[in-house]
């Protein structure tokens, strides 16, 4: 039987996962497009060139009003990386919602995500964490699952850095913050939510250059194709009896 | 092709079927209710969309976020814009005494207001933070009149749906819908801070929309009018139409 063999990724992961990671570099490109228009940041509510930076990124501006000790000003793209910037969030964080949904009703988090109470000990842990910082490559069967630092990876970026990457977004809206201000001001402000959107997307970045360098690591072929079909080439071969 | 995967074929299908009209259904909804931005450009039609209908909905009546008088800047920020024109250092020479604001369009009684008609409607204020696209803002005390009673004064006819308005600065124009432009902080502002309003924050008169990003406050106004069809394009530099976010 063909479709006996249960995929490595369900089919809502892989179409989530590839419209986030669209979305993500979309996100990605029009943020620090419009970064540049002030690459400045500031706590609270007020944040203009007469107010003392928390942190100014040593880079050209696009504004000339802008002091950044550079003689030039970059070209103004915000318009088209606004637009875009709102249209991939929308398609982010609809495609985050439904994949969470399905997440919570067909198990996924539960049986992929969540930590074994077996990998949650102190030795387990340290192994796992040995294993990564030997680079050392899982076998197969390894790769058939999550470790369990991937899985806290996964969580963490799920449930903790993206929701909150949309909350400091949305908190920076007027007109949202129109509908509840507790929005921003839990925050600390208006300049807060920007600030701290900044960080979420370091360690976005962060995240996506050591996950690619982990796919890459146990094997970049493999994993994206089982993240593109669903089943890795032995599993093929295997279940499906074509010639290699 | 195996018996599953037909099924899942045929499946896919229908579901793609439904989706697609189920989106047309909703933006002819959308259309009809007054919950599509008037311009767009091209791809990212859908996304501005969505957020002109998603803000609507959500905030038809809500009022801007109110700040305390100790929270006011010290440190406003004019930003610098090109210099005003021959005509406007004319009218400033002038005190201003000659500053008109023309209403027009799809009203019943057309006007020509003076700075001295407009001070004559009761003040009123609001303090708020003013939030540039770019990423900085302030916080200051606005002192002005309600753009709706001046519309109400003028008879706004029941097909309006937008108005425009106009910097004596080429090229400086913008437009809003009937729910922002009736709302009670959409302000015709002449004060800041207890003072005039300076000329680097839009002096004399200026539009203040609280609940929509900085450019859509206008500065220098001297025309308003109001229509029934939205602009028939997105403003310069292809900037949303709607700048609620």
């Amino acid at each position: 039987m063909a479709d006996s063999v249960a995929p490595r990724h369900t089919t809502t992961v892989r179409v989530t996962h590839w419209v986030a990671t669209l979305c993500f570099f979309a996100l990605l490109l029009s943020g620090i497009e419009i970064l540049i228009s002030h690459p400045r940041f500031y706590w609270g509510e007020e944040g203009n060139i007469h107010v003392k930076p928390l942190l100014t990124l040593p880079i050209p501006a696009s504004r000339a009003t802008v002091p950044t000790g550079y003689g030039y000003v970059l070209p103004d793209q915000n318009g088209w990386s606004r637009s875009l910037h709102f249209e991939a969030a929308w398609a982010v964080v609809l495609s985050g919602l439904f994949y969470v949904l399905a997440g919570l009703s067909d198990g996924h988090f539960r049986k992929n995500l969540v930590p074994a109470r077996a990998d949650l000990s102190g030795r387990a842990l340290s192994e796992s964490f040995a294993d990564h910082v030997r680079f050392r490559r899982p076998g197969e069967a390894a790769a058939a699952s999550y470790n369990v630092l991937q899985r806290f990876a996964y969580l963490a970026v799920v449930f903790v850095l993206f929701p909150l990457t949309v909350w400091t977004g949305l908190a920076m809206s007027p007109a949202i913050v129109s509908i509840a201000p507790s929005v921003v001001t839990l925050l600390g402000g208006h300049q807060s939510a920007r600030t701290v959107h900044f960080f979420c997307t370091i360690l976005l970045v962060l995240f996506v250059l050591v996950h690619i360098g982990m796919v890459w690591l146990s094997g970049f072929g493999n994993r994206t194709r089982a993240m593109i079909t669903g089943h890795v080439a032995e599993q093929r071969v295997v279940t499906q009896g074509e010639h290699p | 092709m195996n018996q599953l995967s037909r099924r899942k074929l045929i499946t896919t299908a229908l579901g793609a079927t439904a989706g697609v009209s189920g989106i047309a259904v909703a933006a002819r909804l959308a259309g009809r209710n007054g919950l599509t931005p008037p311009a767009w450009h091209g791809i990212f039609g859908p996304g501005d969309t969505v957020t002109y209908s998603a803000q609507r909905l959500m905030t038809r009546h809500t009022m801007a976020r109110p700040f305390s008088r100790e929270q006011i800047s010290k440190t406003p920020f004019a930003n610098e814009i090109a210099p005003p024109t021959g005509e406007f250092n004319r009218l400033q020479a002038g005190g201003f005494a000659d500053w008109r604001l023309v209403i027009d369009g799809m009203v019943a009684r057309p006007a020509s207001l003076s700075l001295a008609d407009i001070r004559s409607y009761p003040s009123r204020t609001q303090i708020t933070q003013l939030v540039c696209e770019e990423g900085w803002s302030y916080v200051a005390e606005w002192i002005g009149v309600p753009l709706r009673n001046v519309l109400e004064a003028v008879g706004v006819l029941p097909q309006a749906k937008y108005v425009f308005y106009q910097s004596i600065e080429k090229g400086w124009a913008a437009s809003i819908d009937m729910a922002d432009a009736l709302h009670p902080q959409t302000f015709l502002a002449y004060g800041m801070n207890g003072g005039e309003l300076p000329v680097g924050f839009g002096g004399p008169l200026r539009m203040r929309v609280p609940r929509q990003l900085g450019y859509k406050n206008v500065k220098f106004i001297n025309r308003l009018t109001v229509t029934d069809s939205g602009p028939a394009s997105v403003p310069p530099g292809g900037y949303s139409w709607y700048a609620g976010i």
